[in-house]
């Protein structure tokens, strides 16, 4: 098998990243090689997501190895893992689909870390004879892990979150997105069009782009901006977070339209760019590898009412300024 | 992990010192780093680090570690749509990721 990505590999990964075929990426479970393996080769376990496949193939050019891809849905490992379908039960299986006692002489798989939170690895070799053990949590220190006698480091143990890692998670949380959005700014379309002559479908498209382009600012702050500069924004709540680069588009929406559609109207659309961006960061923490369920919902608990009243209060404005 | 802090005193993570054999399952496959040996015991090095992954838990062959149970991916959509489900009884959808 080739260990190199070809375009279409990465055409695809593209793909599967942004959302439109992230469901339907999957790969066939079984047996794989890299090089040409013999029977006293490693063998890697991993997930059936073209991502981790692809990352995990390219670590290995160089290496012959086999590698057992278990059945995860198509999704990553950490995800899979936290769902369950990376499980103890999924790995045994596919290790005895693939009879893999016949052919490889040595009893052990290495696992990906991350997966380690949906497989027990002392449980693995009750259920099929290999023994579990967990390699780095990045496929790139593999080949540092196989150098070093099946050992990594501290480094390698520990999961990171460099700005790439954090930017190849924008265009997926957009993708998310765009649905909810897009019913968002058709209300606002049609909302805009109420004024004192009843309705003006004029006003309706003026107004209407006005509180787009200001979604978009949001957008921008609370789901591009923040995740990128997410270290270097102060505080420790992703709401609070969101509120900091949310004031800066409201003010910069406040300054482009508040002389077209007046101060009111203005407010509105300052405090509804403060709200989205806010709930767009909050959400965030779903895609980081460091936000404890336990937090997320502790600051959801303070951040949710504020973003909805100020949605709330954002969309009272926007009605009532065309009266004023 | 160094450069990423998140909400002291947020994380739910117990260990039960007594029951621990001190096979180290939780200090290698934690990727936060929060175990060490200690005189042949785990113990918890760093409790607000921790983001409730439970791989520790998992793979500690005499349950002597207890994480929040809740699982998920923890984006606000899912948890909203928990409290949703709480309310209106339904089973939650999740997010799709
Ligand atoms: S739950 Fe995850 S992050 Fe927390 S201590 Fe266990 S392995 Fe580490
Ligand atoms: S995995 Fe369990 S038994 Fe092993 S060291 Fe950790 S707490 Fe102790």
């Amino acid at each position: 098998m080739a260990t190199s990505l070809s375009r279409r590999d990465r055409l695809g990964t593209i793909g599967a990243r942004s959302g439109f075929l992230r469901n339907n990426y999957k790969l066939i479970p079984g047996l794989y090689c890299v090089g040409s393996p013999g029977s006293e080769s490693p063998v890697f376990v991993t997930a059936n997501y073209k991502l981790s496949f692809d990352a995990l193939r390219q670590e290995l050019s160089g290496i012959e190895a086999w590698i057992l891809v278990v059945d995860t849905r198509g999704i990553n490992i950490w995800c899979a893992a936290g769902k369950g379908t990376f499980s103890t039960a999924e790995v045994a299986y596919q290790v005895k689909n693939a009879q893999l006692d016949k052919i490889v002489t040595h009893r052990e798989v290495i696992l990906p870390q991350l997966g380690a939170v949906g497989v027990a690895a002392l449980d693995l070799k009750k259920s099929c004879g290999f023994r579990g053990i967990f390699g780095p949590v990045l496929a790139r220190d593999i080949p540092k892990f196989l150098q070093n006698g099946k050992i990594a480091d501290e480094a390698m143990r520990t999961v990171t979150f460099r700005l790439s890692e954090r930017a190849v998670l924008v265009p997926v949380e957009i993708c998310l997105l765009w649905k909810p959005l897009l019913i968002a700014v058709m209300t606002i379309f049609v909302l805009s069009g109420l004024g004192p002559e009843i309705y003006s479908f004029e006003d309706a498209w003026q107004r209407g782009l006005a509180a787009a382009s200001t979604s978009v600012l949001a957008v921008i702050a609370g789901a591009i901006v923040t995740p990128l500069l997410l270290p270097w924004i102060p505080g420790r709540q992703f709401w609070l977070k969101g509120i900091q680069t949310g004031l800066i588009a409201g003010l910069v929406a406040y300054a482009l339209f508040s002389s077209e559609v007046g101060r009111l109207a203005g407010f509105g659309l300052f405090l509804w760019a403060i709200s989205t961006a806010s709930y767009l960061a909050m959400n965030f923490t779903g895609s980081t590898p460091f936000t404890s369920l336990s937090g997320v919902g502790h600051e959801m608990r303070r951040g949710l009412p504020l973003q909805v009243g100020a949605a709330g209060l954002a969309l009272l404005c926007w009605v009532a300024g065309p009266f004023f | 992990m160094k450069d990423f802090r998140y909400i002291d005193g947020a994380a739910i993570l117990k260990l039960d010192r007594e029951s621990c054999t001190g096979c180290g399952m939780c200090v290698t496959v934690c990727p936060h780093r929060i175990f060490a040996l200690q005189d042949k015991k785990a113990e918890i090095r760093d409790p607000d680090g921790c983001m409730e992954c439970g791989a520790c838990a998992k793979n500690c062959p005499v349950q002597a570690i207890y994480v929040n149970p809740d699982d998920g991916c923890g984006c606000a959509a899912l948890i909203i749509g928990r409290w949703l489900s709480r309310i209106t009884g339904k089973t939650p959808t999740g997010c799709s990721c």
